[in-house]
């Protein structure tokens, strides 16, 4: 059952982010350049997820646990450290660079773009890189 | 460039606000896509790996059968394009992959998820994405290294 929602929350996450076209570069980059005609769609989409976002999880954390598991999986780190920073800047550039972050990158990939493809394939790159320097 | 969609935008981002709570009261699971796709490198026996990453990768099926979904539903094509030329997106993509692993999350996980829950390291994780983004595409076009 855990699978079924979990399936059913990643298939509605990802229409949401073909519905407001999150998943088109060209869009992304169209919010993060301010210096052009600027496109604000982006903070409207972050806007509305968040105030959705905030009043469900109040009433979620309302519960003494989950409907399928034994306790909420919440970090425990609380610490503005370093790494934070330095990973949050790094995301950023990336970001920037690319006008995909890893939500929209892999809700694109069934429409077989090069681009995409070779994102995602760096991206993963990525993730082995930070696992086996840091740990 | 593209224009100003505010009743697309609204709909998309309150669908995702609605996947991240139900994956919270289903699962109590955090819907934040750096760390489902990255916590899945993690070595483990096979036995534990199948029982703790089933849920990821029933989530991550969602997120990449969805555009199919669409396309049934809606017989509307979907348009992207891609502004920066390939070699933007490889070491934008690497990026990506590194940073939101060393700061603990992306756009979903921070932006999303972490505000929602009033998180200070998600508030000034996003902070510092979006300025760090928004800088690189201004040098981009600067540079003039977008095509």
């Amino acid at each position: 059952m855990k699978v079924a929602f979990a399936f059913v929350s990643g298939l509605i996450f990802s229409l949401g982010l073909v519905i407001s076209q999150m998943i088109n570069p060209a869009k992304v980059i169209g919010f993060l350049d301010v210096s052009g005609e600027w496109d604000p769609s982006l903070l409207l989409v972050m806007g509305s997820a968040l105030v959705v976002t905030m009043a469900g999880y109040k009433l979620v954390f309302g519960r003494q646990q989950p409907m399928l598991d034994e306790g909420f999986h919440l970090p425990v780190n609380r610490v503005v450290d370093h790494r934070l920073l330095v990973g949050a800047a790094l995301f950023g550039v990336g970001w920037g660079l690319a006008g995909f972050c890893p939500g929209p990158a892999l809700s694109s990939l069934v429409l077989g773009d090069m681009q995409t493809v070779s994102f995602i394939a760096a991206m993963m790159v990525g993730m082995i890189t930070k696992k086996v320097t840091f740990n | 460039m593209t224009n100003f969609t505010p009743v697309s935008a609204m709909i998309g981002g309150s669908l995702i606000g609605v996947s991240a709570v139900l994956l919270m009261l289903v699962n109590g699971r955090i819907a934040g896509v750096s760390g489902i796709v990255g916590s899945l490198l993690d070595k483990m026996p096979i036995r534990e790996y199948v029982s703790d990453n089933a849920w990821k990768m029933a989530f991550l099926f969602g997120l990449i059968i969805a555009p199919l979904v669409y396309f049934y539903i809606s017989a509307r094509p979907l348009d992207i394009s891609f502004p920066h030329r390939l070699e933007l997106m490889i070491a934008g993509g690497f990026l990506v992959g590194f940073g939101s692993r060393l700061g603990g999350g992306c756009t979903s996980g921070h932006g999303v998820c972490g505000i929602a829950r009033l998180s200070k390291r998600s508030v000034v994780a996003t902070a510092t994405f979006m300025l760090a983004a928004v800088v690189t595409v201004y040098l981009v076009n600067v540079w003039g290294i977008v095509r």
